[in-house]
């Protein structure tokens, strides 16, 4: 679904990822941690096609594309979700009309007409049990004034509408209190299946108990220096980073 | 053109000799220029009562005594007012029997704003009356608001009908010598629409008036004047499309409305002329004077603008607050592209006592464009109690663009409460970026980042309209991302 060959970005001169391998196929769930400010988020930004990142690789594919080829909202309407870290505030405009135009914009890329009125608000519906999203919120502006959680919230809750081959999902996990943590991770379960997978990037060993992952990878300055199965999660959450940074510096 | 004072009066003499008194030209059009004789022609055209031929020729008198106004932050070059026709009739006098028969070219606006006349006749019976240069082709539902004792006609029939109530309210809301362009109108003003609910009496249907500018070089000059009477309610709309066009149009409109004790005026805008091409160049001049005085207690007059278009816009709708406990709105969305100007803004005047004002502009620039808000507030010493709320907002896209906001506040009343919020932001990267990520492209984004900022102001519209205005704010901007 996604394959990654040394792919390597900056911004403002500055390398930040500094040659990415990875390989995601359908049904998986990836998670990658790392310490703050090892590149985690650029990742994802670059995956989603922000522009102000310098980006080459020897290869970056999705679903047979070649992803670096497509503009951001290309990418989304082929599937790409990303759930951002900071989801922003878009005052006066309503999350429902939000969706409908993106949901729209998918269906017009697939040839498809404008969804129903009667279709949508079915959707909106069933999405919103299923995150658990407090209905006034569908109907508010886009994230303002929303808590960090309810943000949060909200992103699982797009992403459940727009149903889309390969989630991202930056730290969304953080913010969240313990009965949002269980009932958002629950929504991404559901979401899961054979022709859809994830990336999950967290802190927390906690989250991962909720969204088993197949794979674990360590990003540390801009590179992917472990991977492993869950297991490795729960070795970084008792002993922390320093044992891998050793670990490298004694490859290195 | 630039002309000065003397070549104006030369050009005058010389005029007046050249025409004279004509009545041998073709009788649909008035030559260029402006004199004492055209003026005479235009109101015996209209076949207007002295007085009114009097209160004109006051107004030229006036007129010629003043100079063009000149702003800080509007530049335009000098306009030659005796370029222009004054006067000109329809080519075509026919009747419409219905909306369907309308101008194809007004249609396709409206198909462009994917609102079909149909349609519009259809949502909630919209009364239109159309103003296609100066004179009134369409006036409709006019029997059905007759049997309420309303009367919604253009103003040369209200002249001709109703001329105790025109010669009692005109002028008094606006008077001739307000300004430069205020007296221009009075002076030759050819037509436009009157309205007067009577006591008691709530208007059952939005009153509509689309105006449009048809004819190379001809300056239009309406009048509106709207009375409600005591206890009564109207809402107003007031519309306006104009073709492509390569030279500037002058328009100096005059709008007076009056409100008496515990009336109600609501008095809606959306203007959307022609604004210059990308260069600049082309476009309407569009220099108003809007004033609403709440003559009665309790009374109300609200001001809900959305301006898209012309080149120049020079208006301030303003409300005298003169009956104790009354209360005066103005709702403002201005978007400027590029090279448009705006100078829009309002002035609240409070005189009664317990009166209230609100001010809510929003402001949105793009391109090359200038977009300032000008807004007064003035307490007067008897006005005990009197309280504003004044927040201006402006929303920049891009680096070229300018936003401006110059709020005059004179407080001669120290009961008086006044409060002004002002904002200035420029849409995100960030917010951009999110919708991209959701499959939305850079124009749709754009157009919802910035209805979704003058949503405050659109939900102030009656409902038809503020979908025509959220597609015109997209369709204003259209280009100025990317
Ligand atoms: N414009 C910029 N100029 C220079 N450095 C930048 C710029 N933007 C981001 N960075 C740096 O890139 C690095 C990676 O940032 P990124 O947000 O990807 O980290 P992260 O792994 O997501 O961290 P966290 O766990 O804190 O979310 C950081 O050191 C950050 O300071
Ligand atoms: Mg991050």
């Amino acid at each position: 679904m996604l394959t990654i060959k040394n792919l390597k970005a900056s911004i403002e001169g500055n390398q930040i990822l500094k040659g990415i391998n990875l390989e995601v196929k359908p049904g998986e769930v990836h998670a990658i941690m790392g310490p703050n400010g090892s590149g985690k988020s650029t990742l994802a930004s670059v995956l989603a096609g922000r522009d102000e990142y310098e980006a080459i690789a020897d290869e970056v594919t999705f679903l047979g594309q070649d992803l670096m080829e497509l503009a951001p909202e290309e990418r989304s309407r082929e599937g790409l979700f990303l759930a951002f870290q900071y989801p922003v505030e878009i005052p006066g405009v309503s999350n429902i009309n939000f969706l409908k135009a993106a949901i729209n914009a998918k269906r017009h890329h697939q040839g498809l007409e404008d969804i129903s009125a009667k279709d949508f608000i079915a959707m909106v519906k069933e999405k919103q049990a299923m995150v658990e999203l407090k209905s006034n919120l569908a109907n508010r502006s886009v994230n303002e004034g929303f808590s960090g959680g309810e943000k949060k919230r909200n992103e699982i809750f797009q992403m459940a509408m727009l149903e889309p081959k390969l989630g991202i999902l930056d730290e969304t996990d953080s913010g969240l209190d313990i009965d949002a943590l269980k009932i958002v991770s629950n929504g991404v379960n559901k979401l899961k299946g054979p022709d859809r997978a994830f990336v999950v990037i967290t802190h927390y060993q906690r989250l991962l108990d909720y969204i088993v992952p197949d794979f674990v990878h360590v990003l540390f300055e801009g590179r992917i220096v472990k991977s492993g199965g869950k297991e490795l999660a729960l070795e970084l959450e008792e002993k922390g980073y320093d044992w891998i940074k050793e670990e490298i510096g004694v490859h290195n | 053109m630039a002309y000065t004072e003397a070549e104006l009066a030369e050009e005058l003499k010389n005029k007046k000799y050249e025409f004279g008194f004509v009545s041998n030209f073709d009788s649909d059009k008035a030559p260029k220029g402006l004199n004492e004789d055209i003026i005479r022609l235009i109101s015996s055209k209209k076949n207007e009562p002295e007085w009114l031929l009097k209160y004109r020729l006051d107004a030229f008198r006036v007129w010629e005594s003043m100079t063009e106004p000149e702003w800080a932050h509007l530049h335009h070059p000098p306009i030659d007012f005796q370029d222009l026709h004054y006067y000109s009739a329809p080519k075509t006098k026919k009747r419409l029997n219905s909306l369907d028969e309308l101008d194809p070219e007004l249609k396709s606006m409206y198909d462009k704003l994917g609102i079909s006349t149909e349609e519009q006749k259809r949502l909630t019976g919209v009364a239109i009356d159309v103003v296609v240069d100066s004179v009134s082709v369409e006036t409709s539902f006019k029997e059905k608001l007759g049997e309420l004792g309303i009367i919604f006609c253009s103003f040369s029939e209200a002249v001709q009908e109703h001329p105790e109530l025109v010669r009692k309210y005109l002028g008094t809301v606006v008077p001739t010598n307000d300004n430069f362009y205020a007296a221009l109108n009075s002076a030759v003003f050819t037509d436009g629409s009157f309205c007067y609910i009577p006591p008691g009496t709530r208007c059952p249907m939005e009153l509509s008036t689309y105006f449009r500018i048809n004819d190379a070089q001809t300056g239009q000059f309406e009048r509106t004047l709207v009375i409600a009477d005591k206890g009564s309610y109207v809402s107003y709309l007031e519309g306006c499309t104009a073709p492509m066009r390569d030279e500037n149009q002058l328009h100096a409109a005059i709008v007076e409305l009056i409100t008496m004790d515990d009336a109600e005026i609501k008095y809606s805008t959306i203007q959307n002329w022609y604004p210059g091409n990308e260069e600049g160049k082309g476009g309407i001049y569009n220099f108003v004077t809007k004033r609403g005085l709440c003559e009665g207690r309790n009374s109300k007059i609200s001001w809900t603008q959305v301006e898209t278009g012309s080149a120049i816009t020079w208006k301030y709708p303003s409300c005298i607050l003169k009956g104790d406990g009354s209360v005066g709105e103005f709702y403002s969305v201005a978007v400027t592209n590029n090279y448009q100007q705006a100078d829009t803004g309002t002035k609240m005047i409070h005189i009664g006592k317990n009166t209230k004002s609100m001010i809510i502009s929003k402001g949105i620039s793009a391109g090359k464009s200038n977009n300032s808000y000008r807004g007064l507030v003035k307490v007067l010493p008897k006005a005990h109690n009197a309280r504003n709320f004044s927040q201006c907002d402006s929303l920049l896209l891009g680096s070229e663009c300018g936003a401006h906001t110059f709020p005059y506040i004179e407080a001669q009343n120290s009961s008086a409460k006044i409060e002004h919020e002002a904002t200035t932001s420029k849409i995100g990267e960030d917010q951009i970026f999110y919708c991209l990520q959701r499959g939305i492209d850079e124009e749709k984004a754009v157009s919802l980042i910035v209805n979704g900022y003058a949503k405050e102001v659109l939900n102030k519209l009656p409902m038809e309209f503020a979908i025509e205005a959220q597609k015109l704010l997209s369709i204003s901007l259209e280009g100025s991302v990317g």
